[in-house]
């Protein structure tokens, strides 16, 4: 089954509203509640990542007997340095976002904490794409 | 295993009820009147939201001075049952309706956290970490 959300930039007051509708999803498809929790969590963090850096994203979620396979392709001004971004406490998100409980620095590792596979494929002023993966015999 | 009859009686005091923790801290409550009977184990005092994702826990209370529908959302992903807001901080409509649609508990005190933390721990709620 696949299902595609829309994510707008900036929009903090409806940022969640994708996964919320993907947790609702999975919970219907009766998936065990921790691994719902850990990819809800992980695409949680992604998506407030578009609202928090990008112009605008689309998330396609495809879930299948065997896993829940979740994309995340934002416009936006993409990450010059994966591999910094990934380290605990780099941040480059605005007041706004700190304001809103966000922007420590946690996020993707949070994200790498809770899914089986992590992608992220960045190109510096065009967007990110990231990929979550997680597998439904692996709890 | 059996449990001796003061390690039975500690066991039962480590957990509160949401309606023991609505007059512990002298609160409000703002949302999930049907749940007063629900059990906690756990609190967690955090503004941020970052931490908050970090939880894994059930049954946990979240004790936080940030009010927006942002915190909600965490909570609804982080499966937390209980929102504690400190020192008056107002609850929107907004984010009353997204805690209605995922039966989650709102409270509001005009207690600090550090007061409101330290009310629950004595109270029997334990930490995360």
């Amino acid at each position: 089954m696949k299902f595609e959300f829309t994510v707008e930039g900036g929009d903090f007051s409806n940022a969640g509203t994708a996964s919320s509708k993907i947790k609702r999803i999975l919970k219907q498809l009766n998936v065990d509640g921790k691994l719902i929790k850990k990819t809800v969590v992980a695409l949680y963090e992604a998506e407030v990542n578009i609202v928090a850096h990008a112009y605008r994203g689309t998330i396609t979620a495809d879930i299948n007997s065997q896993r829940i396979d979740i994309l995340l392709q934002d416009e936006g001004p993409g990450i010059e340095s994966i591999e910094q971004a990934m380290e605990v406490g780099y941040s480059t998100a605005s007041d706004k976002v700190r304001e809103m409980g966000f922007g420590a620095g946690m996020g993707l590792s949070n994200m790498k904490k809770n899914t089986d596979v992590l992608d992220l494929d960045s190109k510096v002023g065009r967007g990110t794409k990231v990929h979550i993966v997680n597998y439904l015999n692996n709890t | 295993m059996l449990l001796t009859g003061w390690q039975w009686t500690a066991k039962q005091l480590l957990k509160m009820k949401v309606s023991e923790i609505v007059s512990a801290v002298e609160g409000t409550l703002v949302s999930g009147q049907h749940l007063l009977s629900q059990e906690i184990h756990y609190g967690f005092s955090s503004d941020l939201m970052s931490d908050v994702l970090t939880t894994s826990s059930d049954h946990l209370a979240l004790i936080t001075g940030l009010a927006n529908s942002q915190v909600i959302r965490t909570a609804e992903m982080s499966d937390i049952a209980v929102i504690i807001f400190v020192r008056d901080k107002k609850v929107s409509n907004e984010m009353v309706t997204l805690a209605r649609e995922n039966d989650m508990v709102l409270i509001e005190t005009a207690f600090s956290m550090f007061k409101t933390s330290g009310i629950l721990y004595g109270g029997g709620l334990k930490p995360l970490f």
